[in-house]
């Protein structure tokens, strides 16, 4: 990869990573969604603000990143998953999510915009319950978190098909799906 | 037409290119919360965090994506400064409309939402951006599951809280 030396170069990536945190961080702001009442809007189904972001960075994301990866220039990170562990964990998040506001990223966007909320309530509960899990973690992992596991990383792997062709798919379902919130008003 | 949410939307996935590009990363932020604790905790109990197969795997550290998580702090108080929508605020809007204005009660729900937040995050190995942006635009599997499981699971728990269902 053709910035292999600088990956490896550590003080640089501390600062590389503040600094698309820190356009992250305005990106996030611009957007409205450090604020509690467009996330809890999303989940009430009365502001469409976070699926439109979401769904707009991943169609733009999803082709420069696959199209790098054609070239050899990026690799890709996917997660491994597991019943256990994404779709409980995922079950307790969205409950999280719902009663907080934020999430852990557009959280500390929030404190930057001034929500004390966020700051004394969201920072320090994540911080809890971040070390809650790393206490449980031993004791949940073979009964829990290791169950079901998912058998491949990515979709094209797990549908035996080229990558281009299950990106292409999901490019055209997304955008029916903004286009569809447009048509809607929503 | 609302061009906003689609601008900012676009501009996380230019941002993403570079995290895969510069950094070898995709951008993720709750595993930073663990490694914040695990420093805070190794304060008090020293070297007792070590011994923690979970702070193996995520070493209690400053790393990529702990700047980033302070980075979206200062990034987002330098646009709200610039925009003028810098405000201090105890209670959100929509909290107020339907518990009233009650900053201990939103601390309380912000607390306990959190926690929740904390926990289900890493037991699901990610969140929001981790799953739901970077992973979803990788055709992750995990990611997929994982950003409709907690949507599906948000909003029955917001229109529980909000009274819409029940």
């Amino acid at each position: 990869m053709i910035f292999s030396e600088l990956h490896e170069n550590k003080k640089a990536q501390l600062i590389i990573g503040f600094f698309i945190g820190m356009a992250f961080g305005s990106l996030l702001f611009i957007g409205g969604v450090t604020k509690y009442d467009v996330i809890i809007g999303q989940l009430l189904l009365t502001d469409f603000t976070v699926i439109k972001i979401m769904l707009t960075a991943v169609v733009v994301g999803m082709i420069g990143v696959y199209a790098m990866k054609s070239k050899g220039v990026v690799e890709l990170h996917p997660k491994p998953g597991s019943f256990g562990s994404t779709v409980l964990g995922g079950i307790i998040f969205g409950a999280g999510f719902a009663v907080l506001g934020y999430c852990p990223g557009t959280v500390a966007g929030a404190v930057g915009g001034g929500s004390l909320d966020a700051l004394f309530g969201g920072v320090f509960g994540i911080l809890i319950g971040a070390g809650i899990f790393a206490w449980i973690y031993p004791s949940i992992y073979e009964k829990i978190l290791a169950r079901g596991e998912f058998k491949t990383e990515t979709i094209p792997e797990a549908l035996h098909l080229n990558s281009r062709i299950v990106v292409i798919v999901f490019l055209v379902f997304i955008l029916s799906v903004l286009a569809g919130l447009e048509y809607f008003g929503l | 037409m609302n061009w906003i949410p689609y601008i900012a939307g676009a501009g996380i996935g230019v941002l993403s290119w570079f995290a895969f590009l510069v950094s070898n990363k995709a951008i993720g932020c709750s595993t930073a919360y663990t490694r914040t604790f695990g420093m805070l905790e190794s304060l008090i109990s020293g070297n007792h965090v070590e011994e923690n197969p979970y702070y193996q795997k995520f070493k209690p550290e400053i790393d990529w994506e702990w700047m980033l998580v302070l980075g979206i702090f200062f990034g987002s108080f330098a646009t709200a400064i610039i925009t003028g929508g810098f405000a201090l605020s105890w209670v959100p809007g929509l909290f107020e409309e339907k518990f009233g204005y009650d900053p201990i009660l939103r601390l309380i729900f912000a607390l306990v939402g959190g926690i929740l937040m904390g926990i289900g995050s890493r037991w699901a190995g990610g969140c929001t951006s981790g799953h739901g942006i970077s992973g979803t635009l990788q055709l992750a599997v995990s990611g997929w599951i994982a950003v409709i499981v907690f949507f599906i699971s948000g909003i029955t728990a917001a229109m529980l809280l909000y009274g819409v269902i029940w």
